[in-house]
This record gives C-alpha cells, structure tokens and sequence, in this order.
C-alpha cells in the first residue's frame, strides 16, 4: 500500500512509512476496574478505533443451571442470589414464580407486597451501583463516593429483613421466608423521604456535567429495530424508546394494583440509559411508598406445610408440624412435572427462568436467562467504529454483573 | 389470553406446515416444529402480522438420554411486543444432527447457540461464530449432557515448581453423594395423576437386595432367643 495520503484540501503529502497506523489487536481485562468484574475483550484496533470486539466471557462460570438440577427446589433458592449479586431478590423471585406456578399456589397478599417492596429496593440498589460505577468509568469518583453511602442503607433493610447483606434467600416458593421485623416500614419509608435528595445531588453532578455529556452523549445509540433485534430488555429497551416493562405489561405479584410509571429515552445512546435509569429509581420510590402504605396484614407464606415450614413454636408441641420440618428439610417437596418459562423485570431487564420438573423433588432442568447476557452479545456491534475510551462507557451503560452473565 | 393464543396457535399450524403440533403448558403456547424447517417458522413467527415476535429472548436445550428419536430439544423462546404473548417453539437435535441456525432472522441467536453449543454440543449450521463461550479454553465435553458428572472430570490448581496453573483429574476427597428420594411412600401425594398408578420408586422392588442381609442382621436380633430366654 502506497504510503501518500490526501489531505482535506486534496493535496497529496508523503507520510511516510513509520507513522503508518497497524491495525492490532488489543486485550482489555480480565482485571480492569472498568470491565466490571471478569469481562476478557479481545479488542481489533485501528489506532484508536475500535474495529471488533471480541468479549470472552465465563471466567465466572460456576455451573449454576447444573448444580440446580442436583439440588432440592428449597436449595436452589441461594444460587439466585449469586447469579446478579448486586439486586439478588429480583432474581430469587423469578425462580419463586416459577415453581409457584408449577405447584399451582399463590402466596398470600401480604407476601406478595414484601416482595414488591424488596424487589423496588433491589432496582434502587442496582442502579445507585450502575449509575456511580459507570459515572466513575467516564470520570466521576464523587457519585461513588456518595452513592455507595447511600446503598449501603439499602443493604442494612436487607439485612434486617432476612440477616445477610447480599445472599439473601429471603424470597421462596409460597411466600417469604419470615414477616418483617417491627419498625423495619416506619425506617424504609423514612429513607424513601430522604433518597430523593441524595438523587437531586446525583443529578446534579452528572446530568449537565459536560464532561458526562461528552462522554456518553451519541456513544453506543442502538435505534429501535436493532434493540429488538439483538433481544435488549429492560432500561436498554426503554433507552432506546420502547415502552415495555413487563410489571405493567405482564404484571405478576399484584404489581398491577400500583401506580407507576415507564420512563424512556429516545436517542438510545449511553446517555438515554443513564436518563432512563435515574427516572426508574424515582419511580421505584413512588412504588415502595405504596407498598408499604398499603401493605395487607395476614401470614407471609402459604398455609401448606407440604410446602412452606411450620411456625417454629408450632414444632415444640406438634408431631405433626415436626415431621413436616424435617421431610422439607432433607428431602424437600416434590413439583408436579410440567414446564414453564416465568418472567420478571429485574433491574437489568428479562430475567427469566425457564424450568422443567419432572415430578422429583429436584428441576430436571433450570435454565436461566440473564438480561445481561443478550446485552453483552451486543457490545460488538455497538461499540464498533468507536474510540476505545467509548468502548469503556458503553461497557459502563451496558450494566453487566458477570454472576447472572457467566452463571 | 389462553382462547386467544389457543385462536393463534391453529392459524399458525394452518399457515406453516413445518409446525407439528401444539400444546399448553400452565397457560404457556408451545409449538413443536420441524428442526431442519427452524428458520422458516421463526420468520413467520416474526414478520406475520398476527404474530409479531420481533424478540427472541432466548435458546436454550433439555437433555433426554433415554428418548429414542432425538436426544436433545432445543428451546426457542419468542416475546411479541405488540400483542404481548409469548411463543416457545421446540424442535429435536441429536448429537450429529445440522441446526439451521437463526441469526440471520435475530442477531440475538448468535450468543444463545454459542451457549446451547458449548453446553450441549448441539451444531448450527449456520452461524458464524460457534466456538465455546462459558467454559474453559480447551474445555472438552458438554457439561450440561446428562451424563456429564457433577463435579466434571479435570480440577485446576496452582503448581509451585512449574509456576503455573495445571489440570489434574478430578480427586475427591469423599464420595459424591446423590440421595435418591424416590420412594412408593412418595407417590401416594400423586394419586390424581392417572399414570401415576406405577409409583416412582416401584421399579427398585424388583432389584436384588444389596449386599448379604445375613450379614446386615443384629447380632442380637429381636428374634434371637438368648436375652429373651435368660429372663
């Protein structure tokens, strides 16, 4: 290839062999702060352009859909937290309805509220996390700094509600594993009253911040068809102006008796998906007020003890309630066969769980889809032709979790 | 929801041919199609005007070693936004069959083979890009097969001479335990199913007794009449 180049104005200059850019290629992670965990991306340069991107995922790989299938239905549950650790009672819900619908139960009112309340807990928690890591990845270490303060609050509801900060294992087939404890609404309703404030801060450092904007605005814009195309779910989908949730239109758990509305965005470009992220958190707010305002009194999970375990106090006096105990602890309960693919709107998108039982008390297969994983498949086609410190934002606006990615 | 998606599922099976068949499952539509005629039936699924699936959220497989036809189904799963329903369409693949595949109709394919590939070594014929995705460079094996063991075959760890990382068969440490609970007791919460009259469990009557049982009996057993005698 000639080394003479044109400029702009047409006239021909000898650039010379040694200043000739070489495509090469270019690996980015495993261990990089702005791979958010375990992403290996095997970048094609062109200078500074991005070419392909090649994202070598499963360094995460714990065989999760193959353990499940060794594993009672009760024991299952934990492995959800694992998968998407950033919001993890989102996922155990999706495994929760499955099975439920299986069984043919519906917990009780009361439980299905918790589970509302949680599960808009989880969203804020998951976008504070997004929305701060991906504002660093571009720049920004203040929203960190004061976002993870404020997560961190999140974290204790959960720990007060089920005793761990992140595995919780607190939303199972029939129900909830406990009640509440005292005090534990009156807290989170005055954290909804002062949250608003801390995203005020949030959005003041970010949303007109120019340097933000230059970074994200018209970076990785995905139009409509190619969003459905490549199966986005979620604040992607919505970034990209497409007005589905499925809490509105598929809604599961009473998430129809509440108000709420969908934000979208219309570029679909980074910036879009941080909007629509910042609006969502806002709207989870407005969701767990009511909950716990209109939260129903009654039992947590369903009054079936082939299903959910007897009252401890019960197991003191009662034979009954004893053996009950022990067959649910060791062996489990048996699901009738039949299959189901049940939904949910986790924080990232779909998350969905695709279940066949084959009467045992063990899944005889427990697929899961995790939203992140079509997202990432994307990154290729979105991130070509772009600057390698765009690809870094895109990554950023992606929000991937390689425990549901990698599974 | 159910009459209307019971309406669709004739009109499709009238329209496509290579759709065999149709059944519900807890509300959910499944059709059962031809595998070589995959890519047919996911294009009608998306540019029919009653269908409008324009999202394939996801592939998956099912693993049945002891079918006789077809050891593996495979999983389309298909969201219409527009008339918000679901379809999943199943097809048949063997070990050696070709699956067309269906990422010139859903770039969002792509991936989900990669996955059914590497976890059950189902082949596309088709896509570009079917190389391993979860497992280990130089993995061998379909770990999600039925008959791939639990604990797998190969165990990493860090070699302090060679400096590097090794594989090593895998060592167990204590038995793999696999409790089965299938027992006739259990069947008896099953009585409302009609095939449920053989009970899980009913098969191990017929098997030879494990070990002596001489040799598992009390030494003092309840019938042995030396205590009972002495008092």
């Amino acid at each position: 290839m000639s080394a003479i180049e044109k400029t702009k104005a047409g006239e021909a200059i000898d650039i010379g062999q040694e200043t000739q850019i070489k495509p090469f290629t270019m690996n980015f992670g495993p261990q990089h702060p702005a791979a958010h965990g375990v992403l290996r991306l095997v970048l094609e340069m062109e200078g500074e352009v991005v070419e392909r991107a090649d994202p070598h995922i499963g360094l995460l790989h714990r065989g999760t859909e193959k353990l499940i299938e060794y594993k009672t239905y009760t024991q299952a549950v934990p492995y959800f937290d694992r998968l998407d650790y950033v919001a993890p009672m989102n996922q155990e819900h999706a495994f929760a309805l499955a099975t439920e619908k299986l069984l043919g139960i519906t917990p009780p009112k009361r439980a299905q509220y918790i589970r509302v309340l949680f599960c808009e807990l989880g969203r804020i928690l998951n976008h504070i996390l997004n929305i701060t890591t991906f504002a660093l990845d571009v720049g920004a270490i203040t929203p960190a700094l004061w976002g993870f303060e404020e997560r961190e609050k999140g974290m204790e509801f959960y720990e007060r509600v089920c005793g761990a900060r992140l595995h919780a294992n607190y939303f199972r087939p029939g129900g909830v594993a406990s009640d509440m404890p005292a005090g534990l609404m009156d807290d989170m309703l005055e954290w909804c009253d002062e949250l608003p404030k801390f995203l005020a801060d949030l959005e003041g450092l970010l949303t007109n911040n120019r340097i933000f904007k230059q970074r994200t605005v018209d970076i990785g814009a995905v139009s409509k068809e190619d969003a459905l195309n490549w199966g986005f779910s979620g604040p992607m989908l919505r970034g990209s102006g497409v007005a589905w949730d499925l809490r509105k239109s598929q809604p599961y758990d009473s998430y129809e008796e509440f108000d709420f509305d969908i934000p979208t965005g219309t570029t679909g470009d980074c910036y879009a998906r941080y909007l629509v992220r910042m609006a969502e958190m806002y709207e989870s707010i407005k969701i767990m007020r009511q909950a716990i305002e209109k939260m129903p009194d009654g039992p947590v999970k369903v009054n079936d003890y082939k299903i959910s375990p007897p009252p401890r106090a019960e197991m003191k006096s009662s034979m009954e309630a004893m053996i009950h105990h022990f067959k649910l602890y060791t062996e489990g309960y048996h699901v009738p066969a039949g299959e189901t693919y049940t939904v949910v709107e986790a924080p990232k998108g779909e998350f969905g769980v695709y279940l066949v039982a084959d009467g045992t008390n063990k899944p005889y297969r427990c697929h899961i889809r995790a939203p992140g994983f079509a997202h990432l498949a994307a990154f290729d086609f979105m991130s070509k032709g772009h600057q390698l410190a765009d690809a870094v934002s895109i990554i950023g606006s992606l929000d991937i979790v390689f425990g549901e990615i990698d599974r | 929801m159910t009459d209307a998606l019971e309406d669709l599922a004739e009109y499709i099976e009238e329209k496509v041919e290579a759709v065999e068949s149709h059944s519900f499952e807890h509300g959910e539509l499944i059709l059962n199609a031809k595998t070589e005629h995959i890519k047919r039936v996911l294009n009608f699924l998306r540019d029919d005007k009653e269908c409008q699936c324009q999202l394939l959220m996801d592939i998956t497989g099912v693993d049945y070693p002891d079918r006789i036809d077809a050891r593996f189904e495979l999983v389309y799963q298909l969201l219409s936004l527009r008339h918000n329903h679901r379809i999943r369409v199943k097809v048949k693949a063997d070990e050696d069959t070709l699956v067309p595949s269906v990422v010139a109709i859903f770039s969002s394919a792509a991936w989900f083979e990669r996955e059914t590939w590497d976890m059950y070594g189902v082949m596309f014929d088709g896509n570009p890009d079917l190389r391993r995705i979860l497992t280990d460079y130089g993995f061998e094996g379909h770990p999600q097969r039925k008959d791939f063991p639990l604990t797998g075959y190969v165990e990493l760890r860090y070699d302090e001479e060679l400096k590097r990382v090794v594989y090593e068969p895998v060592k167990l440490t204590q038995d793999f335990r696999s409790f089965d609970y299938l027992s006739p007791w259990e069947g008896m919460t099953d009585v409302q199913r009609a095939e449920a009259m053989v009970l899980p469990g009913d098969e191990k009557a017929d098997l030879p007794p494990v070990g002596e049982v001489s040799r598992h009996a009390p030494a003092h057993g309840w019938k042995s009449s030396k205590r009972g005698a002495s008092k």
